[in-house]
């Protein structure tokens, strides 16, 4: 008989009124990288926090066996002396530390007693910064890394703690192609030093390329396990599994015409807020038409965000200069109120802690950007404003049990939806989206893209800000990009793929090397 | 079933208090041998405690903006007593003038703090804190080091006043209890039309058979109250003053604007920036109108003390912040109630004057308060825990 390095038999736990995981098998070699995939509410981070200790053993059925051992954790301890690591999305990092204060945090090195040896510390994360490809000094602060570099400290904070099994959960939802490939590679190299890897992900062509093995889960059981050399492994494959059906059309279609120019932007530059002697968005020109989805697609830190933000009511930087034009006339927008009075919208790319207040329930959140339309002078009449959210909770299909549900409870897609909702809410001619579906499941990406083909058949302009690019060649008519605060190239749709893309920017960063 | 069972989730923390100040009622009723509830008692327990309720509405805005404070209120309240002391006794300045002008000075002390904390960006804790010592120390410099005493009787009215009467009926002072029946009948006129509105768009209304014991509930306390007051001298003036701030900032915090405005700043102050909201106005206003209504509970306290003095407002921010904790307000903002603080406010005062009348010392009062407020928040803090 094989033996696995984690075997999950028969794994089910409820809780008050569902049944979250049924059933559920799991199996993973040694040395091998497991893909773990499913939609948002298939079971997947209740599976893993089965196995981390988080619910205790005892509060769900089945075994937990580890190298041919039952294991019965009680919490977190217990399963990290057994050699299990998780790496959350949201990273458990403080901002305010240094690198090595990090990684040992909690696990800290000591000479005698609770005195922390500040040498053992510093050679030895220096010694696995140099193992993971971290170049930095061990004193930076986290806040001053990227989001990749902080994912590669948690990897070093789990190697301090002898892991053998590490679980990533989304670890690449908020990194850019770069760090994604960084992050790959190195999980490849921890392959071949034995450790065994879980990841969780939604990005499907990551996973084709990385996992040994894949298993899907669905509604809280397992559908099937792909092995790599064995099945066949496609994303058109997983993503049946992981719906229940075939997903012919990832984006769906659309059909109707493209209208004239509605809005532009010309000659647009702006400093950053922070450091006023830096130029962060350099002479940016567009423009979008009535019915179109125009694209922005770039790396990280290539200025998108920063760019609508300072369209936006001038969210972002000091000393902004150049011209909004829109349906032929020039207009001025001094704050986010201005934007929102012209008929423009912008969706943040991080909808928890700048598009929704999370202690607030649906109907609030809707009517925040647009309360004249409910109020007569400055009081407002509650019974529209439950009409209106009501009607965005049918048109959008936000499953909650009502409008009184607070949107912090919400998974990420239906928040996304309560976002897009405040937003058509506001009667926007110009729609902003950044990063519209991060961080969520393939059928309700699907659902958004539906929203935004209805917008656009309303006649409305979209521009969609994402750095999927599938997405934006699978959603946009046009498509613009940005690197270093600058267009580096417009694309239709018919001539853009990714490596036009990329190639876009490779030239442009050489350009830049040359000057 | 599902939406009342989130709705009173929802509003429990508020439920409990309202409950818990009945039970504090109902025990000190029993403890003080009926004394709490004697019309003369519940006439003093409205002007002992009514500038700190006016303060806990004001406190309120604050914190809902994302548990700041503000601690200066106790300092603005003694120096604008001072300086209306000032005005009317040394330079002879007549009574009305003298509110409107304590008033606007009350306003302009929260116009400049909320300038420093809305548009400079001091945290409220530290421009307060300044505010706290600068009006503390002002008010010294004003008064001398002595007190102002006597007041004008007109000066004192707010404070201490009653309603005039318009006429006796045996014992019974007959505008209270006309009073009582108004705001009876405006109180049903209120409930029948939301009602008709919410049917008119098509939502569910509670069944008569809640509604009606509800409605008789209520009606019944506001005519027992009225009832109380009229065996005794009448309407208390500050009564007044104090239901009509209830009723103006309840309607604002909840079914205005700018109200919205507030909260959306508690929940989320970037979102809100992004949906629109004009983050530093919201500031600035809250804090504007936290002095504005320093300066009434100034004047009020003043009035009711009838002299003005350098120790005078000492602590009066402690207790109106506390009113609003006990009240169900969250330390992160976004959540809390006008309603709630006056009812954690009246809470403290009831506690306070229960325990005056069964003669426990000013000392073991402080202590027990302590106790109230840290029970509150951790009930608080435990029933959010339990509701993830």
């Amino acid at each position: 008989m094989e033996q696995y390095a984690l075997e999950m038999r028969n794994i089910t736990k409820t809780f008050p009124g569902v049944k979250a995981l049924d059933n559920v098998n799991l199996q993973v070699k040694p040395h091998q990288i497991h893909a773990l995939v499913g939609e948002n509410g298939a079971g997947k981070s209740t599976l893993m926090n089965v196995l981390s200790g988080v619910y205790p053993h005892g509060s769900y059925e089945g075994d937990i066996v580890i190298d041919g051992q039952v294991c019965a954790f009680k919490n977190i301890k217990e399963s990290e002396a057994k050699g299990i690591a998780i790496i959350h999305q949201e990273l458990a990092l403080i901002p305010q530390l240094s690198i090595a204060e990090n990684v040992f945090l909690g696990n800290e090195q000591t000479d005698f007693g609770p005195v922390i040896s500040w040498d053992k510390t510093r050679i030895k994360t220096m010694e696995m910064m140099k193992k993971v490809g971290l170049h930095e000094s061990i004193d930076t602060r986290i806040n001053d890394l990227g989001m990749g570099k902080q994912q590669l400290v948690e990897i070093i904070k789990a190697l301090a703690k002898d892991v053998k099994l590490l679980i990533l959960d989304e670890p690449t939802a908020a990194l850019n192609d770069d760090d994604s490939k960084h992050l790959l590679e190195l999980l490849f190299e921890l392959k071949q030093q034995g450790i065994t890897s879980i990841i969780i992900s939604h990005k499907l062509n990551e996973v084709t390329k990385v996992a040994d093995a894949i298993t899907i889960l669905r509604d809280g059981k397992t559908i099937e396990t792909l092995i790599k050399g064995v099945d066949e492994i496609t994303e058109a494959r997983i993503i049946k599994g992981m719906v229940g059906r075939e997903l012919v059309d990832r984006f769906p279609k659309r059909s109707h015409a493209i209208g004239e120019i509605c809005f532009e932007v010309k000659n647009w530059s702006a400093y950053d807020s922070k450091d006023e002697s830096k130029l962060v968005l350099k002479n940016i020109s567009i423009n979008t038409r009535r019915g179109e989805v125009v694209g922005i697609a770039g790396l990280m830190g290539a200025g998108r965000t920063e760019f609508a933000m300072s369209v936006f009511g001038k969210s972002f930087g000091k000393r902004i200069e150049g011209t909004i034009i829109k349906d032929g006339k020039e207009i001025h927008i001094k704050n986010v109120k201005d934007a929102i009075r012209h008929g423009i919208a912008y969706t943040t790319e991080d909808r928890k802690s700048a598009g929704l207040i999370l202690i607030d329930n649906i109907k609030r959140n809707i009517s925040l950007t647009a309360f004249h339309k409910i109020s007569k002078g400055i009081v407002i009449d509650e019974n529209k404003e439950i009409k209106a959210a009501e009607d965005f909770r049918e048109k959008l299909r936000i499953k909650s049990p009502s409008i009184l549900q607070r949107t912090g409870n919400l998974s990420g897609g239906n928040q996304q939806k309560v976002v897009f909702s405040k937003w058509i809410f506001s009667d926007p001619d110009v729609l902003i989206l950044d990063e519209p579906t991060r961080g969520i499941d393939v059928g309700a990406k699907y659902e958004i893209y539906s929203v935004i083909n209805d917008l656009t058949a309303a006649g409305k302009t979209i521009i969609m800000i994402s750095s999927e690019l599938p997405e934006i060649l699978g959603m946009c008519d046009r498509v613009y990009v940005m690197n270093e605060g600058r267009i580096v190239g417009e694309l239709n749709v018919e001539e853009a793929s990714q490596e036009n893309i990329m190639h876009c920017i490779m030239q442009s960063n050489q350009e830049g090397y040359n000057e | 079933m599902n939406k009342k069972g989130s709705f009173l989730k929802g509003n429990i923390r508020q439920y409990v208090m309202v409950i818990a100040l009945a039970v504090v009622i109902i025990l000190f009723q029993f403890l003080t041998h009926g004394v709490l509830l004697k019309p003369l008692n519940i006439s003093n327990l409205i002007s002992q405690n009514a500038y700190i309720l006016i303060l806990a509405v004001g406190m309120l805005l604050c914190i809902l903006t994302g548990g700041n404070v503000d601690l200066s209120v106790g300092s603005v309240a003694g120096f604008v007593g001072a300086i209306s002391a000032t005005m009317m006794l040394k330079m002879n300045i007549p009574i009305f003038p003298t509110i409107v002008v304590s008033l606007i000075l009350g306003f302009l002390i929260g116009c400049w703090q909320g300038f420093w904390i809305a548009y400079v960006g001091v945290p409220a804790f530290i421009a307060t804190l300044a505010g706290m010592l600068i009006f503390r120390g002002l008010t010294l410099v004003v008064l001398k080091g002595t007190s102002l005493a006597p007041l004008p009787a007109g000066y004192t009215f707010m404070a201490s006043g009653f309603l005039p009467e318009i006429g006796k009926m045996g014992n019974l002072n007959i505008l209270a209890i006309a009073v009582g029946i108004i705001a009876s009948i405006l109180y049903v006129l209120k409930e029948l039309n939301d009602r008709k509105n919410k049917r008119k768009y098509g939502f569910e209304v509670s069944s008569y058979k809640t509604f009606v014991p509800q409605v008789l509930g209520i009606l019944l306390i506001i005519n027992a109250f009225t009832y109380s007051l009229a065996s005794y001298k009448g309407i208390p003036m500050v009564l007044v003053i104090v239901i009509v701030l209830v009723l103006i900032y309840s309607f604002i915090t909840m079914k205005t604007i700018p109200g919205r405005h507030i909260y959306a700043y508690g929940g989320n102050m970037k979102a809100a920036q992004l949906s629109g909201v004009n983050t530093k106005r919201v500031m600035f206003w809250v804090y504007a109108n936290m002095g504005l209504l320093a300066a009434l509970a100034g004047v009020i306290f003043t009035g009711r003390l009838n002299s003005a003095t350098p120790k005078s407002g000492v602590n009066f921010e402690l207790d109106a912040i506390a009113a609003c904790f006990i009240g169900g307000a969250s330390t992160s903002g976004g959540v809390g109630t006008v309603v709630g603080a006056m009812v954690g406010g009246l809470l403290m005062g009831v506690l306070n004057n229960g325990m005056s009348i069964m003669g426990i010392s000013i000392d073991w009062q402080q202590a027990i308060k302590g106790f109230v407020l840290l029970g509150a928040v951790a009930f608080d803090v435990y029933s959010k825990s339990k509701s993830k």
